[in-house]
């Protein structure tokens, strides 16, 4: 789960982090408010999930704080790569001697979180990463022991000469591992990391990703989650404890497990049509999943063939089959329905099928290929 | 034969008494596992099916009943403290079902599961199979495979069954199907589970079975390349699927250029590994192959 930057900053800030202090409005009056109590020129921020906010407009900077509230009120409400704009953060324009990038991610390949810190912050991370590798310092943390002192020291040598400020980025650093920890993080991420003419050390932007494993034992960071920040569909699918992911093609897929559900994609394309979406119902199937699924993919003006692809395990088939004639009795679906299913329970999801006069196919060839012929002929 | 698992498995199954536990530990029975104990703290004394013994602790399970595996069915909050437990006790054979283990949980047990020199299958996978033996650990369904010489390894689930079951359709049995699972921290990979195909006299040819995100592919065909005689056969899934985005797995995440899937198959080509590129496809190669 992906925070914005205020809720990345309000985590920062609880563990101690220094930052300048700043202010999340909804609305151009209480941006104006927050100026006004920062005083001088100030810089709105767009709080959405997309990268590029400065290029797209929703970075703007504001002399005083009536600026403060045309520009919000120009923000506010604008679509950045297709999501609209909800909030602002108002944050001092302060003067920067110095930007570097601190980042703490969980690392595959190592793991456990590993920090990787570089002088050269404030610009594209991934580009430095790419072009520069020995610009940038990992460590990996063992996650039984934590970030030893002597390591947090060692990354702010690497970022500062000045030994009061090597001290102010060893704290942080420290700081920094506890709210990756305390928090559930992916990933945490301070970029930049800035030093003030005066000399002081202050994250200026922070990032936060959340694991979604985290999430059902830790309601206090599920509230975070920004549902207007998703696609209407993915957020209706994800309270319907399905794995949804919107796509473009005109084939709607249910699918049982998400290795299965990628190949069917695949095999979608392989056969000339194109996926309208990836949908997994889950390991555990129940009559009621496959309703919701059907509401989500039938929801999508641009279905014209609906694929079901189960391999019967966990999931009983017969579940899936009573799931389908439920849902196709409390609500019409215009678009016609390809259902593959074999494995657990397969004769009595047949039997229950047929009772209502539908097919299965036990071969997933034989039903991609009838469902994208069907939705080419309606396209 | 078979990898992993033997004629000598003893199996444990934690969390035997939940729904999950109890459904499973009836199929692998039923298959013919040497299912010797279960594991639930609190129901200790009990009998599961009137005939596999209960205990409150894995140490006392292994000690009473000489068992050398253990899978896991508890729930997300407590599996990481389940494998830490079976390491603990020195089971050598773990195998992780559950999913939604926060990573932070497994990247803590971790250095504990190594430093104990034991062998962690999983999280969130389906386990393991070898119907040579009539060895089932965990959820593979023993109806679709069949006795024979292909080893499998993958990181999905139902993926590994639409496979196998071509497989056994054509009349191509297996040896051992290893399901190493979809989370980024896991504990057996790609490069273990071919080292010991590699190894075993009775697997003639391994089918490898990936998916977007990570890396662990790319470094499958390194291994492949340097180490491996056998022939082998493999397959990405999700060549379709948009950057950046998570398809239900946490490891099928592409980031940056490590982890599409025209890399990993690129891979595997430089590799000398077959390229399937349907699922039907596996019973061609391997014929081809063999």
């Amino acid at each position: 789960m992906n925070l914005h930057e205020y809720q990345a900053r309000a985590l920062l800030k609880a563990v101690g982090i220094p930052m300048f202090e700043g202010d999340v409005a909804s609305t151009p009056t209480e941006a104006e408010a927050i100026a006004r109590r920062i005083g001088g020129t100030v810089v709105i921020k767009a709080q959405v999930h997309a990268g590029g906010r400065g290029k797209a407009g929703g970075v703007k900077l504001a002399r005083n704080p009536s600026e403060a509230a045309d520009e919000a009120a120009k923000i506010l409400g604008m679509t950045i790569k297709g999501l609209t704009v909800h909030r602002v953060l108002v944050v001092p324009a302060a003067e920067i001697a110095t930007e570097s990038y601190v980042g703490l991610i969980m690392d595959r390949e190592t793991q456990r979180p590993v920090y990787m810190v570089s002088s050269a912050g404030g610009v594209d991370i991934e580009e430095v990463a790419a072009k520069t590798p020995e610009k940038i310092v990992r460590l990996p943390v063992d996650p039984t022991s934590g970030l030893f002192p002597h390591q947090a020291l060692r990354l702010a040598f690497v970022l500062y000469r000045d030994f009061a400020q090597v001290k102010a980025a060893a704290k942080i650093m420290e700081q920094l591992y506890e709210a990756f920890v305390s928090n559930g993080a992916s990933l945490a991420e301070i970029n930049p990391l800035v030093t003030t003419p005066d000399g002081r050390v202050l994250a200026l932007d922070a990032k936060i990703v959340i694991d979604d494993n985290e999430l059902f034992w830790r309601p206090d960071l599920g509230v975070l989650r920004d549902d207007s920040a998703e696609e209407p569909s993915e957020a209706a699918a994800r309270r319907a404890n399905l794995s949804f992911i919107k796509l473009d093609g005109n084939v709607g897929c249910v699918v049982n497990g998400a290795g299965l559900a990628m190949a069917t994609m695949d095999l979608v394309k392989y056969y000339g049509g194109e996926p309208a979406n990836f949908l997994d119902i889950g390991g555990s199937s129940s009559p009621e999943k496959v309703i919701n699924a059907l509401k989500i993919i039938t929801a999508d003006p641009h279905v014209k063939a609906i694929l079901f692809n189960i391999f019967g395990g966990i999931t009983r088939t017969d579940d899936v089959a009573n799931g389908i004639v439920a849902a196709t009795r409390q609500f019409k679906v215009d678009v016609p329905i390809v259902i593959r299913l074999t494995g657990t329970n397969e004769v009595e999801a047949i039997r229950i099928l047929e009772g209502v006069g539908m097919r299965a196919l036990s071969d997933m060839d034989q039903a991609v290929q009838q469902v994208v012929q069907l939705a080419r002929a309606a396209a | 034969m078979s990898i992993f698992v033997d004629r000598s498995t003893r199996l444990i199954v934690q969390g035997i008494t939940g729904r999950e536990g109890s459904f499973h530990s009836r199929q692998m029975l039923e298959y013919g596992t040497a299912l010797v104990a279960g594991v639930t703290p609190g129901k200790g004394g009990q009998t599961f099916e009137g005939k596999v013994p209960v205990f409150n602790t894995v140490e006392e399970a292994v000690r009473t009943t000489g068992a050398n595996a253990s899978v896991i069915y508890v729930p997300p909050m407590a599996a990481g403290a389940a494998v830490v437990e079976a390491a603990d006790a020195g089971v050598p054979l773990i195998v992780c079902i559950t999913e939604g283990i926060p990573v932070m949980h497994m990247s803590r047990a971790m250095p504990f599961v190594r430093g104990r020199g034991v062998r962690l299958i999983g999280p969130n996978c389906p386990g393991l199979i070898a119907p040579g033996v009539r060895a089932k650990v965990g959820i593979i369904p023993g109806n679709i495979c069949t006795p024979g010489r292909v080893g499998m390894v993958s990181r999905s689930g139902t993926l590994t069954y639409e496979v196998v079951n071509h497989l056994t359709r054509a009349g191509i049995g297996q040896s051992t199907c290893v399901g190493i699972g979809g989370d980024p921290i896991i504990g057996t990979n790609f490069i273990d589970c071919l080292r010991a195909f590699q190894e075993d006299p009775e697997t003639d040819a391994i089918v490898v079975i990936g998916e977007i995100g990570g890396t662990d592919e790319q470094n499958a065909a390194a291994c492949v390349k340097a180490e491996i005689t056998k022939p082998v056969v493999g397959f990405i899934a999700g060549q379709t699927a948009p950057k950046g985005r998570r398809m239900g797995h946490a490891g099928a995440i592409i980031s940056g250029s490590s982890g599409t899937a025209e890399e990993k198959l690129a891979a595997f080509e430089a590799a000398g590994i077959a390229i399937m590129r349907r699922p039907v496809d596996v019973v061609e190669q391997l014929r081809k192959h063999l």
